[in-house]
C-alpha cells in the first residue's frame, strides 16, 4: 500500500462546511501512515468547537473503506494548532471561485490584522464587515459597498 | 483529589459555564449578527471545555468521560470561577462578563502554552487563537456601549461596577495553583493580575468608563462554593442526560 495513493483518495473528501474544498486543501490532514494491515490518518480540528470534526472523521473512514481499506484509525492531533496558512493555493482558488474570500496570512503575534478584502463578485475593495462571526466559526460576514453583494470571508486563524 | 485533575477541571468548567451562559442568548440577542456571534463564541468555548474535560477525565482515570463530568456533577463539584456563572442580565452585563473573562483567558492561555504538560500546552495553544477573536469582539462592544448613548453608558458602567467583585478570583491562587506552578504545569494566577489590570483600565478609559475602586473580592468558585445561580443553570443544562441516561442522537 502506498500512502501517496491514500492522500490522493483523501483529496476527494470535501469539507462538510466548505464543500468547495477538500480536507487536504484545508490542511487538516496532518499525516497518513501504515499500521499493520491498516492505515492511520492524523487529523487536526480547525476550531476546537467545530461540529464538522466528527463528520470529517466518519467521511475519511468511509472513503477509505470504499477503496477497500478495512482497518482505518483516526488520530486526533492538537499540536501544532491548525492555521489558515495551511490552506493550499488550490484550496484558496476554489474558495474564491465559490464566492468565499480566502484568508490573508496570519501574523506571528496576532492573527487579527486583515488586508484589504475584495468583493469576490466585482473585485471592489470597498467592503465592510457586517459581523466578525458568520455562518461558521471560521468565517466573518462582509458586504460589498459597490455591488451590495454579501459574502463570507475565512478569517486568518 | 489529584491536583492536576483539579487544575484542568477549573479550566474546563469555566469555559463550559461561560459557553452555556452565552448560548442562552441564541434567539434573544439584540440583532441577528449578535445572535450568530454569541453562538460562535459559545461554540468555541464548548470546544475548549471538551478538550479540557476529556483530559481531566483521562488523568482522573475513574472511568468517567467528558460528558459524565459535564452532565453528572452537581454545582458543588464544579470548579469554575464565580464570574462566569453570573446571570446573563442585560446585553451590557453579558459583554462585561465576557470581556473580563476574555482578557484573563488570553493571558492565562498564553502562559499555559509553556506548560511542562504537553497536552495542556497544546490545548492552550489551540484555544488562545480563538480567545483572541473573542477578546477583540468583547472589547469592541465595551467601547461601543461605553462611548455610545447615555443609556448604554449607564448600563455598561453599572455592569462593570456589579461584576468587578468577581474579577479578583481570577488572580487568587490556592494550594492547587501553587502545586501546579511549582511543577511547571500551571500558571501563577497572581502574576497575571498587573497585565490584566493594565489592559482593562486602558479599555475602560477608552470607553469613557470608570474603573471601580478595589474592594472585597468574592471567591470560592474554584473550590466548589458557588452562588445559587449556577445550580439553576446546571439544572437546565443537565436535565436531558439525567432524565434519559445514555440518550443519543
Amino acid at each position: 500500500m502506498v500512502t501517496a495513493q491514500i492522500w490522493q483518495w483523501l483529496e476527494a473528501v470535501p469539507d462538510p462546511e466548505l464543500p468547495s474544498i477538500s480536507i487536504t486543501d484545508l490542511g487538516i490532514v496532518r499525516d497518513v501512515r501504515e499500521e499493520g494491515d491498516g492505515v492511520v490518518v492524523a487529523l487536526t480540528p480547525t476550531y476546537s468547537g467545530c461540529p464538522a470534526t466528527a463528520v470529517i472523521e466518519a467521511d475519511v473512514t468511509r472513503a477509505l473503506h470504499d477503496h477497500g481499506i478495512e482497518r482505518v484509525r483516526i488520530e486526533r492531533r492538537l499540536a501544532p494548532a491548525w492555521t489558515t496558512d495551511w490552506i493550499t493555493p488550490r484550496g484558496r482558488e476554489r474558495l474564491h471561485e465559490h464566492g468565499i474570500v480566502p484568508p490573508g496570512a496570519t501574523l506571528a503575534d496576532g492573527p487579527l490584522v486583515t488586508a484589504i478584502i475584495r468583493c469576490p463578485r466585482c473585485a471592489s475593495s470597498k467592503t465592510s464587515e457586517i459581523s466578525r462571526f458568520g455562518s461558521t466559526p471560521c468565517k466573518a460576514l462582509y458586504r460589498c459597498d459597490d455591488c451590495r453583494e454579501p459574502f463570507d470571508y475565512v478569517k486568518p486563524h | 483529589m489529584n491536583a492536576r485533575v483539579e487544575y484542568v477541571l477549573r479550566l474546563g468548567d469555566s469555559a463550559l459555564v461561560l459557553a452555556q451562559r452565552s448560548a442562552a442568548w441564541v434567539a434573544h440577542a439584540p440583532i441577528m449578527e449578535e445572535d450568530v456571534a454569541l453562538a460562535n463564541v459559545a461554540l468555541d468555548l464548548f470546544g475548549q471545555a471538551k478538550l479540557w474535560l476529556e483530559y481531566a477525565a483521562e488523568i482522573e482515570g475513574a472511568g468517567r468521560d467528558a460528558d459524565a463530568l459535564a452532565f453528572h456533577r452537581d454545582a458543588d463539584e464544579y470548579r469554575n470561577v464565580l464570574l462566569v456563572e453570573q446571570p446573563n442580565g442585560n446585553f451590557a452585563d453579558t459583554i462585561v462578563r465576557g470581556y473580563f473573562y476574555d482578557a484573563w483567558a488570553e493571558l492565562n492561555l498564553n502562559a499555559l502554552r509553556a506548560s511542562s504538560d504537553e497536552r495542556i500546552a497544546a490545548i492552550a495553544a489551540k484555544s488562545v487563537k480563538e480567545t483572541a477573536y473573542h477578546l477583540q469582539r468583547s472589547r469592541d462592544w465595551l467601547l461601543r456601549l461605553g462611548d455610545g448613548t447615555e443609556l448604554s453608558h449607564e448600563r455598561v458602567q453599572l455592569a462593570v461596577d456589579e461584576l468587578w467583585r468577581f474579577s479578583g478570583e481570577l488572580f487568587i491562587g490556592d494550594e492547587i495553583d501553587a502545586a501546579m506552578n511549582a511543577q511547571g504545569v500551571g500558571s501563577d494566577p497572581a502574576t497575571l493580575r498587573e497585565q490584566w489590570l493594565e489592559s482593562v483600565r486602558a479599555a475602560l478609559a477608552a470607553a469613557t468608563l470608570t474603573t471601580p475602586e478595589d474592594g472585597w473580592m468574592q471567591r470560592g468558585g474554584k473550590q466548589g462554593r458557588h452562588s445559587e445561580a449556577l445550580s439553576y443553570m446546571l439544572a437546565e443544562m443537565q436535565v436531558l442526560p439525567r432524565s434519559h441516561p445514555g440518550a443519543l442522537w
